[in-house]
């Protein structure tokens, strides 16, 4: 099995968010970039995949060279080699566009990634990249196995869980579940050591337009202070007349 | 060229958000100055859809999709789209919203934005503002396809009553090859689900345990609450995953969102703060939880939750 994990570089979940330039570009001073949480639990699932049935597992990012230490991080955590295709990345489907050239190249029958990314949170990129090249999807995976060509997966619906068949060329976007927590990894020395001499491939990207841009950010309107009360009659008067929420 | 808005449904009942979706495309369609049209796939009375102004309805009736597809729900989009010369797609941010819609935008070649929150600011550029950085900021996005697809958040906009009188067509779409097929389904029935409550009662480590949860599951049903928990009361097996919110987890987009005995960490909030009116009950006056709340108890949850649940009882029998 030939599989390509999808790794977005992310701002680690306790960053504070600003924004420079006008509010036109997220201000990345003293931000902490890590591996996108979900795409982590995807990236865990294709070792496991690796190790127990054998695959190779090529890692991808579409951004520019400040994502390379993210790439060597899962390097590190065991993945065979790497591609950078060297261009930011503002909009979904231009994402979704570079990625499907690089899986159509690459040959690969199995795409892991992650259900949404941290940062602009569009959940669109691997719902995309399987309809550009017409390979089975399953979306908020939550449980995967695969024999062959035969894939059984299970994902979360509203309220429990579903449980899917389907066959190779397959995207699959990942969450907790996919594989459990406490099975994540964190590269060791001799990983990060051989990290370094794993291929880390620049691709340029092919021409296609952004259908979407940010036009400018903006952070919610400061909260007011909360409202503390010492008794529940107070609360339950409070949730009626003012916030008319009961 | 008309809007076109997808009202989801689940065992031929439309889904609360599709309400709100028709309500929010009604207006959409009126700052285009073009109609709405909505498409129902197994859905329930197309009358209960007039009452939020949806003027046409296409319905579909298929019975091998009797479960939810994707691949064959994002083809009965595009091909109704089609037909109906649709410029705009609106889909709710349900997890099956979120599945399809991505699919629908590569079909229709078009810009697609998700938990979108409000109507679009300008409609040359088309703009709407969408969440971003786990409910830390906004991001107003322009689309510049022709086509566009928006996925309205939940409870961002909420359902506007505005009656016309509505007319139902019938459509035959082909479908696709599945691709992927539904092999069961496991739902906990009887319960509100996380995703369509108004209210959730959720609780954290401060509960010391799961035989102390009798209390939390009293607090959601004299509310008609869902439960939810942090995200190490889940992982310490205490509730069931699916109960998970925060960044890791749920999200959670309710009117009300009560938490006790949770310190309100960044995670957790990330996935919470898209709820409107949040209470916090914990010992601990320093808890981060108070800075994000609305109203607040410094309290013990032992002995608060069931005065709560006594006087909530009473409340709603006066
Ligand atoms: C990458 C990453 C992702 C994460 N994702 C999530 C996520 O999705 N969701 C999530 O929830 N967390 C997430 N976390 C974990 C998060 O950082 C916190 O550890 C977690 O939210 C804390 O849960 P808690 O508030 O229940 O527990 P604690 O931190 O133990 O807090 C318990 C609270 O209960 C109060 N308390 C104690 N006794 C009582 C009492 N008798 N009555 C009232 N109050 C009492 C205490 O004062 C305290 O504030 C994530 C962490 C990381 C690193």
């Amino acid at each position: 099995m030939k599989i390509l994990v999808c790794i977005s570089h992310v701002p680690d979940t306790t960053s504070k968010i600003n924004f420079t330039d006008n509010d036109t570009k997220f201000d990345t001073n003293g931000v902490q970039f890590v591996i996108n949480p979900y795409d982590e639990f995807s990236l865990t699932r294709a070792m496991w995949f690796k190790e127990k049935q054998g695959a190779t597992v090529t890692v991808v990012n579409v951004g520019n060279a400040t994502t390379e230490p993210t790439l060597r991080k899962a390097l590190a955590i065991g993945a065979d080699d790497a591609i950078r295709v060297n261009a930011e990345a503002t909009d979904g489907l231009f994402v979704a566009k570079q990625l499907a050239e690089i899986v159509k190249n690459g040959g690969f029958d199995l795409v892991l990634a992650g259900r949404e990314s941290i940062d602009y949170n569009g959940g669109m990129v691997p719902g995309m990249l399987a309809s550009l090249l017409d390979f089975n999807f399953v979306n908020g995976c939550v449980g995967m196995e695969v024999e062959g060509t035969n894939a059984s997966l299970s994902r979360e619906i509203d309220g429990g869980e579903e449980s899917l068949s389907t066959s190779l060329p397959l995207v699959v976007a990942g969450q907790k579940g996919i594989v459990e927590e406490k099975d994540l990894r964190i590269p060791n020395m001799r990983g990060i050591m051989m990290a370094r001499k794993k291929p880390l491939n620049v691709v340029e990207p092919v021409g296609v337009d952004a259908a979407t841009s940010t036009q400018s950010f903006e952070k919610p309107a400061p909260k007011g202070a909360v409202k503390l009360v010492d008794n529940v009659d107070d609360l339950i008067n409070l949730l009626h007349t003012e916030a008319k929420v009961i | 060229m008309s809007v076109l808005v997808f009202a989801d449904s689940s065992e031929g009942k439309f889904k609360k958000s599709a309400f709100e979706v028709v309500s929010y495309g009604k207006k959409v369609a009126e700052q285009l100055g073009s109609k709405v049209v909505t498409l129902s796939i197994n859905g329930g009375d197309a009358s209960e859809l007039y009452a939020y102004g949806a003027e046409k309805v296409i319905e579909v009736k298929e019975d091998s999709l009797s479960t939810f597809n994707a691949k064959a729900y994002a083809s009965i989009i595009q091909q109704t789209a089609d037909a109906q010369n649709s410029n705009v797609v609106i889909i709710d941010s349900s997890i099956d919203g979120l599945f399809v819609a991505p699919m629908v935008a590569v079909a229709l070649e078009a810009g697609y934005a998700s938990n979108v929150v409000a109507l679009p600011s300008s409609t040359e550029p088309f703009t709407v503002k969408r969440k971003a950085f786990s409910n830390k900021a906004f991001s107003n996005t322009v689309i510049s396809t022709d086509k566009k697809v928006i996925g309205l958040a939940k409870n961002s906009f909420g359902a506007h009553e505005n009656s016309v009188s509505g007319s139902t067509e019938s459509f035959s779409a082909t479908l696709p090859e599945l691709g992927v097929s539904s092999t069961s389904v496991e739902r906990a029935s009887g319960k509100v689900t996380i995703a369509d409550a108004d209210i959730v009662v959720s609780a954290g480590r401060g509960l010391k345990g799961p035989e102390n949860w009798g209390m939390i599951e009293e607090l959601a049903e004299v509310l008609g609450a869902a439960t939810a928990c942090s995200k190490p009361v889940s992982d310490l097996g205490w509730r069931p995953h699916g109960e998970h919110v925060g960044q890791t987890g749920k999200p959670v987009a309710s009117n009300l969102y009560i938490a006790i005995g949770i310190s309100g960490a960044i995670q957790h909030l990330a996935g919470i703060n898209a709820s409107k009116v949040k209470v916090v009950i914990n010992t601990d006056a320093d808890a981060p939880f108070f800075k994000a709340a609305d109203y607040g108890i410094v309290g013990d949850a032992f002995e608060v939750v069931p005065q709560l649940v006594e006087k909530l009882k009473a409340f709603k029998q006066s």
